[in-house]
């Protein structure tokens, strides 16, 4: 019982749900992850190796270590609070993607091999861009192609490097990889590209605002986390990572203050949590290493939470656009209520959850001399205050009246985000049992008083300035307008060139053609035409000539073996 | 019954022949062929599973020990031939249901079939025996039967190319036995194992060099060696097409068997090398590839195009043996089942237009793709897998070949199946453009698909050559593990 892998509970479950309607139906979808959680926490404990035999693969789909648990509940949870929130939409699509999706990110933390890793990498893939085309709309169609395409791609990056890996050191498993070899730097790419590197980024903050209201909601929990737990055991302790958390977690910050549409503005704001988790990854001590998966537990929650409330706008009101909201705190006060919350834990104030798992990075940092960029990271904090902690809330509840007057959220909304909100203040306040869960060891207490300080002083000088901007006007204006972002490199500069290209190229060909392929067409022709072609190639051959032949080769043969050969 | 298993592989066919002659016409006697097709398939089957798994099986014939006695001498290699035969042969009598019913006259029917199981008794034999001069009987009984089979066709040219090919069949058969007689001479036995042990003492002579040189030739013949292929366009092209389907896939696959056997078990390990055999294959092949493939193009009629491409095949396997190292001859051995895969299912997908228009030329085939999709399908797919895409069974065989080159550093022999493969490509192209793009003849607008009868045991050959291109185990490891067999030293 124990090596039953918990997809298989998840892939069940999609097969049912189109049978079934109704209670049943949601049924099925809300016992799922109650199922799937209750079987790991029950039959599963760390260390179970088991594999199968599959057309001469050897695939290990169960290999559980106190990291691959942790995800697992944590992705357990998140499909549990992501299902209840979705409960009133009757999508059979998305109600199947959601549990493929989660039933593949769970397949993806216990994956033991590269290739099992391979198949849910894909999985979450094609599962995922169903929430974005089942908005329906012609830009939804176009961007869903394109995250596709970036997540294919991944997977194919990711193939390449498994097996370039294979080859250079006969085995799958999936342990640490390092980024010594050929194999090493494509399977990084692979990790990278879904854990949104900058300039591998456009993926997510080009998807994720195109998707449904509650479709964000499971993207912004599976995809990025999955990544990030692949990296934290391929590549733990790589420097590089490092340099790349920190980019992460400060180019968004630009884009997210000056973004309009506010799911985008929490797309970049994901990118920037990412950051600081792929920093920890980099620095790769036991702290920093449980700082961020601690991170990525906590992030999953309090952004599902944001993402729940902007979703809850957007199902009210139909948009999310910043400068056309405004004063909905009137109506909708228990979400703006929630969204508060989500605000300050993301933006890690004391007593809830992004505090206590972002301080540990924080501290490592200290820890490991980086002492410069801990300065980066203290903006960036700074600047996650900023965008995600005030303005989210801001100018979507309070800021200038619009005069929308939308009804409170759904009651199965409010649960879900109830329940993330009750989640983000419980970690804060008792962060012992989120450690108690860390797959290292480790000796670490947030709530001392130079930290509790140093986090309260930087919050509060940060929300004065946005107070200070804001009121004497500096603070820049929620336009509607078109921020260029590395996307911009694909979606105009690439096609503009490679038409270009092509054109050159046309001409180039026309060119070739008349000189040099037109006179070897005329040879051909009137060879084809000519009279060897026609009798002599398709003619039937005396016998007599047969038997020539064969004289022929007997006598050669003979002559060779006596004289050339004995 | 398993003690008696190899003789039951042959004595049933040759006992179902007569019968199936004396029935009355109908369906009977194509009943009788099913079953004893069917049957032999099995029984092969169950051969090579014990072969593999409890190794060789010598069977003594009326209980005479050998080397005075006949014996059946069964190892991975013959009996991997023996299941390719009777495989195909078991897939070729529910197609010929219909096929035959179309192209042959109605009294002929229960001699057709007669002779097709002599026919496949011969081919069996040939594999199971462990007697050289037994080998020549069923090499008779096969070719004798063959004749007869291909002047079944329905036109008048299936009379001479049948005369063509009783004069070639029967010119390379005396060589044959010639070479045995020589052999014979020297070493006074004519078991193969036995020939085995006393060769090695006498293989200087000059006697026992010119005696292997007729054996060769003689097959060389029976296999269509370039440029000893003269007779196989026409014998392919005018005989019905089922039995162009069992003579591409099997006849010649029996033939390479016997120079595997003749090469590299009857005759001492690294005789090969003191010979010029083995560079006459590589030449050969060579010059079989190019040439053939570039004869291929410019066919008009459809049969006549694939029989080039045989021959032009023939020459992969060739190259194979020419090499003479474990790779070269396990890639051999692949390609000797993929190729019966391939072009089985090419001929009998065109057979399925030869059963609506009556004919499969050029001109007379166009556009009939789009009315025949899924007789279109086979031949897209079986092209594929004769140009060696991947994916493929076809790919496989080319793989371990280019390997087989590499292994000797022959760059130039590289190029050569690749150039292959893009002739190949050629035509095919051809084939699929007068099917598919070319407008469809007025006459031709009411063609309907294909028959179900004729379309299965099509695709069970398509589906065989996608299978065989993902799951090597079984063609590669039965492969190896026949190269191994037979002793060829690893280069």
């Amino acid at each position: 019982m124990s090596e039953l892998p918990p997809f298989v509970l998840y892939f069940i479950a999609a097969f049912l749900v189109p049978a079934s309607r109704g209670m049943v139906r949601k049924i099925i979808l809300l016992a799922t992850p109650i199922v799937a959680a209750l079987h790991i926490g029950l039959n599963v404990d760390a260390g179970i190796l088991s594999t199968y035999s599959i057309l001469n693969l050897e695939l290990t789909f169960m290999r559980t270590d106190k990291l691959s648990l942790l995800f697992a509940y944590l992705f357990c949870l998140a499909s549990f609070i992501a299902t209840i929130f979705a409960l009133q939409v009757n999508d059979t699509k998305q109600q199947v993607a959601g549990l493929v999706y989660a039933g593949s990110a769970l397949g993806a933390v216990f994956a033991g091999d590269l290739i099992t890793l391979f198949i849910f990498w894909e999985l979450l893939a094609i599962s995922s861009v169903v929430f974005i085309w089942a908005r329906g709309t012609e830009r939804a169609i176009h961007t869903g192609m394109r995250y596709l395409i970036f997540q294919v791609l991944s997977g194919v990056f990711l193939l390449a490097g498994a097996l370039v890996h294979f080859h250079a050191t006969g085995s799958l498993a999936f342990e640490h990889i390092g980024l010594g070899s050929v194999a090493g730097w494509l399977i990084f790419i692979a990790f990278g590209i879904k854990s949104a590197f900058p300039f591998l980024h456009g993926w997510l903050t080009d998807g994720y605002p195109e998707a449904t209201a509650t479709g964000t909601v499971f993207l912004s929990a599976f995809t990025t986390k999955v990544a990030v737990y692949a990296l934290a055991r391929g590549f733990a302790g790589e420097e590089i990572l490092v340099y790349i958390g920190i980019t992460m977690a400060c180019f968004p910050i630009f884009y997210a203050v000056i973004e309009n549409d506010l799911r985008k503005v929490l797309a970049y704001s994901l990118i920037n949590q990412v950051g600081f988790m792929v920093t920890g990854i980099g620095i790769g001590t036991a702290l920093a290493l449980n700082g961020a998966v601690a991170h990525a537990f906590s992030d999953v929650i309090f952004k599902g939470l944001l993402f729940m409330t902007m979703g809850v706008v957007l199902h009210r009101v139909g948009h999310v656009n910043g400068s056309n909201l405004g004063g909905l705190y009137k109506s909708m006060p228990k979400t703006t209520a929630l969204c508060i919350v989500g605000a300050l834990s993301i933006s890690a104030f004391p007593l809830f959850s992004g505090f206590v798992s972002k301080s540990m990075v924080m501290a490592a940092l200290v820890q490991e001399d980086y002492s410069y960029l801990w300065l980066f990271m203290l903006f960036a904090s700074a600047g996650v205050f900023h965008h995600a902690g005030i303005k989210i809330p801001y100018f979507a509840f309070f800021a200038h009246d619009s005069g929308l007057r939308p009804r409170e959220a759904p009651i199965n909304m409010l649960i879900a985000m109830g329940l993330a909100a009750t989640l983000c203040i419980f970690i804060g306040a008792q962060p012992q049992y989120l450690y108690s869960l860390l797959p290292w060891e480790v000796d670490y207490w947030p709530y001392d008083a130079t930290h509790v300080l140093t986090q309260l002083q930087l919050l509060f000088f940060s929300a004065l300035a946005f107070v200070w901007l804001n009121k004497r006007g500096i603070y820049p204006p929620e336009l509607r307008s078109t921020n260029l972002d590395a996307e911009w490199i694909y979606r105009k500069f690439l096609p503009a060139s490679i038409h270009r290209g092509l054109i050159f190229f046309r001409t180039a060909r026309e060119s070739a053609m008349t000189a040099a392929i037109a006179p070897m067409r005329s040879i051909c022709r009137s060879f084809s035409q000519s009279s060897m072609a026609k009798y002599h190639l398709s003619e039937s051959w005396p016998t007599g000539s047969m038997v020539l032949w064969i004289s022929i080769i007997l006598v050669a043969y003979l002559l060779l073996d006596i004289f050339a050969y004995g | 019954m398993p003690d008696h298993l190899s003789l039951l592989l042959v004595v049933i066919p040759l006992i179902a022949a007569p019968v199936a002659a004396i029935l009355p016409r109908g369906r009977l006697p194509w009943a009788t062929a099913l079953t004893v097709t069917s049957i032999c398939f099995i029984l092969a089957g169950m051969q090579l599973w014990a072969v593999v798994h409890d190794g060789v099986i010598s069977y003594e014939l009326g209980g005479w020990a050998p080397p005075w006695g006949i014996e059946y001498r069964i190892d991975a290699v013959n009996a991997f031939v023996a299941l390719i035969v009777s495989g195909i042969a078991a897939i070729t009598v529910p197609y010929a249901l219909l096929s035959a019913e179309k192209e042959i006259p109605e009294h002929q029917i229960p001699h057709f079939y007669s002779a097709f199981l002599l026919c496949f008794t011969g081919l069996l034999g040939i594999t199971q025996t462990g007697d050289i001069f037994n080998l020549f009987v069923f090499l008779e009984i096969s070719s004798l039967s063959s004749y007869a089979l291909i002047s079944l066709g329905q036109k008048r040219q299936a009379l001479t190319s049948a005369y063509q090919y009783l004069i070639m069949g029967t010119l390379g058969a005396t060589f044959f036995l010639i070479g045995v007689g020589l052999i014979y001479s020297q070493t006074g036995t004519l078991n193969m194992m036995d020939l085995a042990e006393r060769l090695p003492e006498v293989s200087g002579l000059n006697t026992v060099h010119t005696g292997f040189a007729f054996i060769m030739i003689g097959f060389a013949l029976k296999l269509a060696l370039f440029p000893l292929h003269l007779w196989l366009p026409n014998a392919y092209t005018y005989a019905p097409t089922v039995i162009t389907v069992f003579l591409a896939a099997t006849a010649t696959k029996v033939a390479l068997y016997v120079m595997l056997r003749v090469l590299f078990t009857v005759f001492p390990n690294g005789f090969i090398s003191t010979i010029p055999t083995g560079d006459l294959f590589i030449l050969s092949g060579m010059a079989g590839i190019i040439i053939a493939s570039v004869y291929a193009i410019y066919q008009v009629d459809v049969k006549r195009l694939l029989a080039y491409s045989s021959v032009a095949q023939i020459g992969y396997m060739a190259l194979g043996i020419g090499f003479a190292s474990a790779m070269g001859v396990t890639a051999t051995i692949i390609h000797l089942f993929n190729h019966a895969l391939m072009k089985g299912a090419l001929f009998m997908a065109v057979g399925a237009i030869i059963y609506r228009i009556g004919d499969c030329r050029m001109d007379n085939i166009q556009g009939l793709g789009r009315q025949m999709p899924w007789t279109f399908g086979a031949i897209v797919t079986g092209g594929l897998s004769l140009i060696g895409v991947p994916g493929t069974a076809g790919f496989i065989s080319k793989w371990y070949l280019v390997l087989a080159a590499l292994e000797q550093d022959a760059w130039i022999l590289v190029a050569v199946i690749l150039i292959g493969s893009l002739l190949a490509v050629i035509y095919m192209g051809r084939v699929i453009e007068a099917l598919y793009f070319k407008p469809a003849a007025e006459t031709n607008l009411a063609v309907k698909e294909a028959p179900i009868l004729l379309l299965a045991p099509t695709w069970v050959l398509v589906f065989a050559n996608i299978y065989f291109g993902l799951d090597t185990e079984l063609t590669v490891g039965v492969a190896e593990h026949a190269a191994q067999v037979l002793g060829v030293a690893a280069k």
